[in-house]
């Protein structure tokens, strides 16, 4: 396991880049969000995965705006036979990459998994997520202090959530 | 107790590539069994990969990660030889880690 200091240690790495792109010049909102990144950063953001909707899971996980982007390759199935297991995975061509999130909106609770990315790891993320039932998802790769989003619908035809 | 983390973790250049693998039921909590009684929540919350003394790579998970969850994940600079360590803790407070070295 992970030391209480190195995951500090780590932060503080994320902090720093993060406040640098903040000065060289995003301004206003990259600043009236930095409590929230700290915040997202500090510990399991246990608030953000209770979050019944998509629009508060992100809120809560980064309270600021998304926006779509063709930088943000989102891979998922067409068609999930079984939502208990949906393969997906998103890669970017963004730099300056923080964190990945995967939003399911269906979900009883949407936010699905958050993945911080420290400099140096490639911000690409695969892994196996549940759907309860057809529905949108949607990854949000934060880069630079700004948040960049792709979405795609995923149609479950046995869901992932009722057993 | 055999691992519940299985982690394969390979160096191609300057770049290695990581997955894996581990048993957790991730109850969501949202399940009934068989009885009609309510599974209670058990998921793992936070995985972390570390290198070198410093996060590669870290997971903050709900329950909406599936049942013995994978994940994969690259990071560079990963030598061939050196240790990758790999904990997790889940909601109950649960944890188990591993090291694996790169190949």
């Amino acid at each position: 396991m992970l030391s209480r200091n190195d995951l500090l240690a780590t932060r503080r790495v994320i902090l720093k880049s993060a406040g640098a792109v903040a000065l060289i010049g995003f301004g206003d909102t990259a600043f009236g969000a930095f409590p929230a990144l700290a915040a997202a950063n500090d510990k399991y953001p246990e608030d953000a995965f209770k979050q019944k909707s998509d629009a508060d899971a992100i809120k809560a996980l980064f309270g600021k705006p998304h926006e779509a982007s063709d930088k943000v390759k989102l891979d998922a199935p067409e068609i999930a036979e079984n939502g208990g297991v949906v393969p997906v995975a998103v890669t970017t061509t963004l730099t300056d990459v923080t964190s990945i999130a995967f939003v399911v909106s269906e979900n009883p609770n949407a936010l699905a998994a958050s993945y911080q990315i420290p400099a140096g790891t490639v911000p690409a993320v695969a892994n196996r997520l549940k759907m309860a039932k057809t529905t949108n998802v949607i990854v949000i790769v934060e880069a630079g202090g700004k948040l960049y989003s792709a979405t795609k619908e995923v149609k479950v035809t046995v869901g992932g959530c009722g057993g | 107790m055999a691992s519940t983390i299985r982690v394969r973790a390979t160096a191609n250049g300057d770049i290695t590539e990581v997955q894996a693998l581990i048993q957790h039921p991730m109850d969501s909590g949202y399940v009934k069994d068989a009885k009609g009684e309510t599974i209670p929540p058990h998921f793992i919350q936070r995985l972390t990969f570390e290198y070198d003394g410093k996060a590669v790579f870290i997971a903050d998970w709900g329950p909406a990660v599936s049942k013995d969850p994978y994940v994969k994940f690259s990071f560079k600079g990963g030598k061939k030889g050196d240790e990758l360590k790999i904990g997790w803790v889940d909601n109950t407070g649960a944890t188990d880690a591993t090291s694996a070295k790169i190949q």
